[in-house]
């Protein structure tokens, strides 16, 4: 029998607690633990899912090192599957990076620090958190023996396609956009939120022009007046919405991926095969050189 | 090993231009506060007058039928000591009638009431003289929520607001208040005979020691628990200061636009001053 080409996918679209970080770990160890028995591949949490989003001087109270104790708890949560969480990470330099962390087969595989901190309007997230400096996609084989390339993309990541574009030259086939988008923008003439609209468009381009699936896992909840807006998705690798959105209550949506989608996507679109990298390469350097 | 001793040459000197600064730049002139007879508002009414003299400071003492006579007293003494005019305005009749609807209104419902009651009485004052209300809240007050939301915490500006009780005594000897008053018991006097550090359950020098390793210092609540202080006063006195923050910020709006009052819509209060 040939290998599974299927990963099965939740996403789990919650409201953390607040600074909370033993009270959210354990009920993320529970969730991990209840999904993987029904044979779920990959649990996806949102941005910041141990702690919760606007944590001000709660940034250092809440961070973990990577050899803490509670990362292992979720390793031993996750067990053979994989399970992809937020956190603050702390680094031995006492710097704290706004992080996603991939987990599987008893390791942490991948650790992805969020690159573009938003500080304007809402945000202040460059007040309180270092930034990280690359995107990586990290072959990892999960519902089966087949490996699936992966680059993960937190909230503000999105907003600069240079960052969905670098990891699609890495070779992605799946990007995971954990999020924690607060929902801004009620004109009427709109039909959902400003920022809902926004990511819609954005997950919907991403997935269409780098031909694959993309993520979105968002939360819920409300944090200091601040309404976080859920509209967790599964993106086919045609553009299309292979599972939600979500509304904004706390749910876990279910999604299974199929490997040939990419091939047949890639076949009827092969815009990846006719990048002009060289194209982009000769004027950006043209650029750095004036 | 914790010094909790401060510059209070330096201090004064701040506090005084803090209050002179923020008031005439607004465009008034004077301020008024109320005056418990406590070393708080002792303190404050005389960095006001300080700051615009005596004749821009008018003192309200508001007391209940139940409030220790000698409070009133002692507000009478400090505004004698200071040349400002003591209004004294009692505030036993609206209060009674009030609680006649609810007799069964425990002591904290009636304290309270009573504490909102001076603080609408001292913003009317104010507009009559179109001066500001000053704060006499202390830095251990706001971290513990010893205070009535909108009624004791609510004013123009606060002096007080970044000295521990044990700091603003340091200030209050320096600046020569009474020695009466420096060295009576901390009461809110919302009835006779009350006492913050029992109603606290410790006392504002342990309290202050805590404090300021856990606010000030930054160390975690486990960190100070090592330090020689009582570990189990550390546990409930963080618990107070997480538990209290709502009373430490503006209430909360749901956000909705894509700019949004107290969220991203974020001019200084100083603004045009």
């Amino acid at each position: 029998m040939a290998p599974s080409s299927r990963l099965k996918l939740a996403l789990v679209q919650h409201q953390p607690v607040l600074g909370d970080l033993q009270a959210n770990l354990a009920w993320s160890c529970q969730q991990i633990a209840q999904e993987v028995a029904r044979g779920t591949d990959l649990v996806m949490f949102p941005e910041l899912s141990l702690t919760g989003y606007f944590l001000k001087d709660l940034t250092p109270d809440t961070a973990l090192s990577l050899d803490s104790r509670e990362i292992s708890q979720l390793i031993a949560a996750t067990g053979r599957a994989a399970s992809l969480v937020g956190l603050v990470l702390e680094s031995d330099q006492f710097s704290f990076y706004n992080a996603a962390m991939l987990i599987s087969d008893g390791a942490v595989r991948h650790v992805h620090r969020k690159v573009y901190l938003p500080t304007y309007g809402m945000f202040d997230e460059q007040r309180h958190l270092a930034a990280g400096d690359r995107f990586e996609v990290v072959e990892l084989a999960m519902g089966g023996e087949v490996s699936w390339r992966i680059g993960i993309l937190v909230c503000e990541d999105l907003w600069h396609p240079s960052s969905p574009y670098l990891l699609s030259r890495a070779g992605v086939d799946l990007l995971l956009c954990p999020s924690s988008s607060p929902g801004r923008g009620v004109g009427s003439g709109e039909g959902e939120l400003g920022s809902a609209a926004s990511y819609g468009a954005m997950l919907r381009t991403y997935s269409e022009l780098f031909t694959s699936f993309a993520v979105y896992c968002n939360r819920v909840g409300f944090e200091d007046g601040f309404h976080f807006w859920g509209g967790s998705r599964v993106m086919g690798p045609d553009g299309r919405i292979l599972a939600g959105p979500l509304g904004d209550g706390a749910e876990v949506l279910h999604a299974e991926l199929d490997r040939g989608d990419l091939r047949r996507a890639r076949i009827a679109f092969p815009l990846l095969r006719d990048e002009r990298i060289d194209v982009v390469q000769r004027q950006l350097g043209i650029e750095a050189d004036d | 090993m914790t010094d909790l001793s401060i510059n209070t040459e330096l201090v004064a000197g701040i506090l005084t231009d803090f209050i002179r600064d923020e008031v005439l730049k607004v465009g008034s002139r004077e301020v008024v506060l109320g005056i418990s007879g406590g070393v708080d508002s002792a303190l404050a009414a005389r960095l006001a007058v300080s700051a615009l003299g005596k004749e821009a400071v008018t003192g309200l003492a508001m007391p209940y039928r139940e409030s220790t006579p000698s409070s009133l007293d002692d507000a009478q003494l400090v505004a004698d000591e200071l040349g400002i005019t003591l209004l004294v305005v009692e505030i036993s009749p609206q209060i009674d009638a009030y609680f006649a609807r609810f007799p069964e209104a425990d002591p904290r419902r009636r304290g309270n009431k009573m504490a909102r009651e001076r603080m609408s009485i001292l913003y009317d004052i104010s507009a009559t003289r179109s001066a500001l209300v000053l704060g006499t809240s202390n830095k251990s007050e706001l971290l513990l929520g010893y205070s009535t939301l909108w009624g004791d915490g609510a004013h123009a500006l606060n002096p007080l607001g970044d000295l521990y009780k044990t700091q603003l005594f340091q200030l209050a000897r320096y600046l020569g208040l009474p020695q009466r008053i420096v060295d009576k018991a901390p009461s809110a006097d919302l009835f006779a005979g009350q006492s913050d550090e029992v109603d606290l359950g410790f006392s504002y020098q342990q309290a202050d020691l805590i404090l300021f390793q856990l606010i000030d210092e930054r160390r975690s609540p486990a960190e100070v628990r090592d330090l020689d202080l009582d570990p189990e006063l550390v546990t409930v006195i963080w618990e107070r200061v997480r538990s209290s923050q709502f009373k430490r910020r503006p209430p909360l709006i749901a956000k909705l636009s894509s700019r949004s009052v107290g969220q991203d819509f974020r001019y200084p209060r100083d603004w045009g001053h």
